[in-house]
């Protein structure tokens, strides 16, 4: 157990540098010189001027002694400055995080809450009208993106019912009902195809469990089907939702940036939109570090979720 | 037989048919099988894959899963249809009147929940035992199906016991509530030899010691004699043969019955025999041949079994049923046989090549 | 192709032609949803010679012929967006891109994925891991972000640009997919007895374990291809697919979006186009499954 730990530590931090060093490099050949970001182009006749700012953030240096550098800083927390606003990287982040964080805890919990019970009464009634019914409203949801979603429901909720605000943010620490008002369309938008995607692993993976033969052994011991379903047939079910939702970050991260867009929010992912059109390498390459960094990390945490309630795979090391 | 026991039987099935509607049609895995057993006797019901005797036993119980599933017919226990109780009242028999064995115990045993609570759970529930009692009461089962160390295998998960042990967990959960019957379904097939032995034995002393029923399903003729009273061969979804285990062997009557028997491999027999495989496949229980269904594959083969459905009567012996028109050492069954070989049909040139034909089915039973 | 070998089997189903009984399978919905992705395919491909189509880019308010947001009419079936321009030619035209950026991840997910998937399935050792770990590197990326930063490093944003890039997005997937079953394959026996008659390798590779990972990677193929056509959809919507005035589904959304209060349809007409493509993809993507999973259970 402690060397299956280990390993996955080891290559955690392996993918973590390939990301981070692939990073600097796709973010070093963007095309533009970042002097133009730093420096207007009317006051670069100064040659002296350039060379001297050039010097200062280092934009001379070989690329993997930049890189080096960056990473010394980076791995103390300090991912350098923005060249467009001048402020820390990790600060903006840091200050970006709650918001793109609460909108993917609130969508995850919103969609397994909803999903668990949808794929468990499919799959306890396989093939019938209720069964055939989710699954079909699973196979449409799943084919409707974030966008169409978020402005079906900013068309319906915020312009026609007007019951929560088409666009913009409040911070939890500001109003708390404010924030619920705020989180609700962009986490109901990201929600759908979540919803989904655990809907069909709960129900497909709860079909085969229901074929097995404990479950069959577990009826002919006269025990009752929802103490069968939630205490026999639900626990792997819930290891391989667990492994779907780690595995959904990325999908769901890149979600957050198009509802971001959407709802004009400020978060991680509509910072690093903007970063990218104002050529702020430095911040396009914190925020995408950190983000494979959360989804690295997320993953290596459903690793050792498994160990923790698969006794299989605990012993087998 | 229901005659010389005083009493109405336990259970008695009585044209019993299960149907699981696919795509492709309606496969008709049980169709039209009638029997009965009385308290603490011992039926072995034996057949191929695919012959129907696990959806059989499986029906009884009611543990057919599906919407797909449609069982007609009665099987009443004690007295009462089980077919037509509800899911709640079958509940009520499951365990504490009727249990059992599977044939898998790597599969039928939760992987992700401790044995303890496997052997316990049903136990709180019907007995109404509180921890501590249901805790020694899993200790002593698990004594008594021979585990050794029973305190510490409790706190096991299901992958760190071996496969014979995981068995004689399942035989101490299925026998946990005192059923009065027990089907055991192929409850050796997934075993090694050496542990085969053990787990049969097991299984014959806890039924002799309880006086309880138990049907044993197995492909394996082997396995039924001398463990078993009666002995019912099925195929293609029909009893084609039943009667007490000793006279079946002595006098095996079914074509096919005759078949399992010679695929037997023998010791007895000179090294290099070719090993008797019955020729041609199981039926398509979607669309089963008329008549018989054996007869495409039954080296006595003659007009009348393709064109008329033998029925299950008794014979000479009012034990011994059987649905056949040319029994086994019948003179038109040997008449049938010197024709088929004559016109050169498969399944009669087979059975020459390996052997003749012997006038008695079994010589070892 | 399997009752052809089996002289008992063939029936009066057998004869007929077999579209014909691959069709008579399907339920009404999954007919439904194959004809509109023939449909969409069909024009898509013969777009330009669609009679009675609009020019997509033809703004008719500056030539005095139509206004803006137009309702439904005669010559406009779908009215016009804010522009003025056809709402349907736009469709049309811009069906071709959400199904050229899908064709080219299928392609080179299955050709690039699949070849990459089956070889180090079936070598194993070093190359496998090697291969999976640079395979680990490019997933631990968010899709949206490589892409964004790859788009722009490009700088240009025409059609075959966001096809490579998302074509070549797509074989990370592919590879996982292919090796997996790559790693089952070559544990069956006929890949063992190949083996054992001394097959060369590289004739195993071809001739057994990849004809046997394709129908999977296939089945993958459908399912993947509406995905991709989502996240098409989501980056034309952010204004980083193909450069404008090129007509995207997600980019007509996204303008749409502005005038949302005056008048939805340029917004929901785009917008159904995506959706029932996706769904169409999705469920005859579900039943090509089904079907595979029932022939290989009845094997």
């Amino acid at each position: 157990m402690g060397s299956f730990i280990a390993t996955r530590l080891v290559r955690l931090v392996a993918t973590l540098l390939a990301v981070s060093f692939l990073t600097f490099l796709l973010v070093n050949l963007l095309p533009g010189d970042a002097i133009n970001a730093l420096i207007p182009i009317e006051a670069q006749q100064d040659q002296e001027y350039v060379a001297q700012v050039r010097a200062e953030w280092g934009l001379d240096d070989p690329m993997l002694v930049r890189y080096g550098k960056w990473l010394g800083d980076a791995v103390r927390g300090d991912l350098g400055d923005s060249i467009v606003t001048s402020r820390a990287v990790s600060s903006e982040i840091a200050h970006r995080i709650p918001v793109t964080g609460e909108l993917m805890i609130v969508t995850v919990i919103f969609s397994v809450l909803l999903a668990v019970p949808l794929g468990v009464m499919s799959a306890y009634r396989e093939g019938s009208r209720l069964d055939q019914f989710i699954s079909g409203g699973a196979q449409f949801a799943l084919s409707v993106p974030g966008f169409v979603a978020g402005l079906l429901f900013i068309y319906v909720f915020a312009m026609k019912l007007g019951w929560f605000p088409a666009t913009g943010w409040t911070r939890i620490s500001n109003s708390i009902s404010g924030n619920l008002m705020t989180v609700t369309l962009p986490a109901l938008s990201l929600s759908v195809i979540e919803v989904a995607v655990y809907t069909r692993v709960v129900r497909s993976d709860l079909v085969t469990t229901l074929k097995e033969d404990y479950i069959l052994s577990a009826r002919s011991k006269g025990l009752r089907d929802g103490f069968i379903l939630f205490r026999h047939a639900l626990r792997p079910s819930s290891l391989t939702l667990i492994t779907v939702v780690g595995l959904n970050i990325g999908l769901l991260l890149g979600g957050t940036v198009v509802v971001e867009f959407l709802f004009a929010l400020p978060g991680l992912g509509k910072r690093l939109l903007d970063a990218i059109f104002q050529r702020d390498f430095m911040m396009v390459q914190g925020i995408t570090v950190f983000v494979a960094m959360v989804y690295v990390v997320v993953n290596t945490l459903v690793d050792l979720v498994y160990l923790v309630v698969d006794p299989r795979i605990r012993k087998a090391d | 037989m229901a005659d010389n026991v005083a009493g109405s039987p336990l259970l008695e099935v009585d044209d019993l048919r299960t149907t699981f509607t696919i795509p492709a049609g309606d496969v008709k895995a049980v169709r039209g099988v009638s029997f009965s057993l009385e308290q603490g006797r011992t039926l072995g019901i034996v057949g191929e894959s695919g012959s129907g005797k696990t959806v059989l036993a499986r029906s009884i119980m009611r543990l057919n899963l599906g919407s797909n599933v449609t069982t007609t017919g009665t099987a009443a226990f004690n007295g009462s249809d089980v077919l037509t109780r509800s899911p709640g009242e079958m509940r009520e028999l499951w365990g504490t009147e009727m249990a059992m064995v599977f044939q898998d115990p790597m599969t039928s045993l939760n992987p992700l929940v401790r044995v303890q609570r496997q052997v316990t759970e049903h136990l709180c529930r019907h007995l109404n035992l509180n921890r501590a009692e249901a805790r020694q009461a899993a200790v002593d089962l698990l004594r008594e199906v021979r585990i050794p160390d029973p305190e510490t295998r409790l706190r096991s998960f299901p992958h760190e016991l071996s496969g014979g042990m995981r068995q004689r967990v399942c035989i101490a959960v299925a026998l946990a509530c005192e059923p009065s019957l027990l089907f055991a379904d192929e409850p050796t097939t997934a075993l090694d030899v050496t542990v085969q032995h053990q787990i049969l034995n097991l299984l014959s002393r806890e039924q002799t010691d309880r006086e309880m029923a138990m049907v044993l399903v197995t492909h394996d003729l082997g396995v039924v004699a001398g463990r078993t009273d009666d002995t019912m061969v099925m195929y293609a979804g029909t009893v084609v043969e039943h009667a007490p285990t000793a006279s079946l062997f002595a006098d095996m009557r079914h074509p096919y019955s005759e078949a399992l028997m010679r695929s037997i491999p023998r010791t007895s027999l000179p090294s290099h025999t070719r090993l008797a495989a019955i020729t041609g496949r199981p039926p398509d229980l979607i669309d089963p041949p008329s008549g018989c269904a054996f007869s495409p594959r039954c080296p006595y083969v003659q007009d009348q079994c393709v064109n008329e459905e033998p029925p299950l009567v008794e014979t000479d012996d009012p034990a011994h049923r059987l649905a056949c028109w040319t029994p086994v050492g019948s003179p038109e069954a040997r008449a049938a046989f010197e024709k088929n070989l004559a016109a050169g049909l498969q399944q009669a040139v087979a059975v020459d090549i390996s052997a003749a034909p012997s006038s008695t089915g079994g010589v070892d039973g | 192709m399997d009752t052809a070998l089996d002289p008992a089997a063939p029936t009066e189903a057998a004869r007929r032609p077999w579209i014909r009984r691959f069709v008579s399978k399907m339920p009404w919905t999954t007919r439904f949803c194959a004809s509109w992705l023939i449909v969409i395919v069909g024009a898509a491909v013969f777009a330009d010679l669609i009679p009675g189509l609009a020019d997509p880019n033809y703004q008719g308010f500056l030539f005095g012929d139509g206004a803006t947001n137009e309702s439904p009419s005669l010559t406009h079936f779908l009215g016009t967006d804010n522009n003025s321009r056809d709402i349907l030619a736009r469709i049309v035209y811009g069906a071709r891109v959400s199904l050229t950026v899908a064709l080219a991840a299928v392609f080179m997910g299955v050709v690039f994925g699949g070849f990459f998937g089956s070889l180090v399935g079936f070598v194993r050792g070093r190359t496998d891991s090697a291969v999976m770990a640079v395979v680990d590197v490019i997933l631990a990326f968010p899709g949206l972000v490589l892409l964004l930063t790859v788009v722009t490093l490009l700088g240009r944003r025409d059609l075959v640009v966001i096809a490579t890039v998302i074509g070549f997005l797509s074989i990370p997937p592919y590879t996982r997919v292919a090796r997996a079953n790559a790693l089952s394959i070559s544990r069956r026996e006929f890949v063992t007895a190949a083996r054992a008659i001394g097959t060369r390798k590289r004739s195993i590779l071809f001739r057994e374990v990849i004809p046997n990972v394709l129908p999977t990677l296939l089945a993958y193929a459908m399912v993947n291809a509406a995905v991709i056509i989502l996240l098409e959809g989501a980056l034309a919507f952010l204004g980083l697919s193909v450069e404008p005035p090129t007509s995207s589904w997600g980019t007509m959304v996204n303008a749409a979006r502005v005038d949302l209060q005056i008048n939805v349809w340029p917004a929901i007409w785009p917008s159904l186009a995506l959706v029932f493509t996706v769904y169409s993809l999705n469920n005859v993507g579900d039943w090509l499954r089904r079907l595979r999973s029932v022939r290989s259970a009845a094997l």
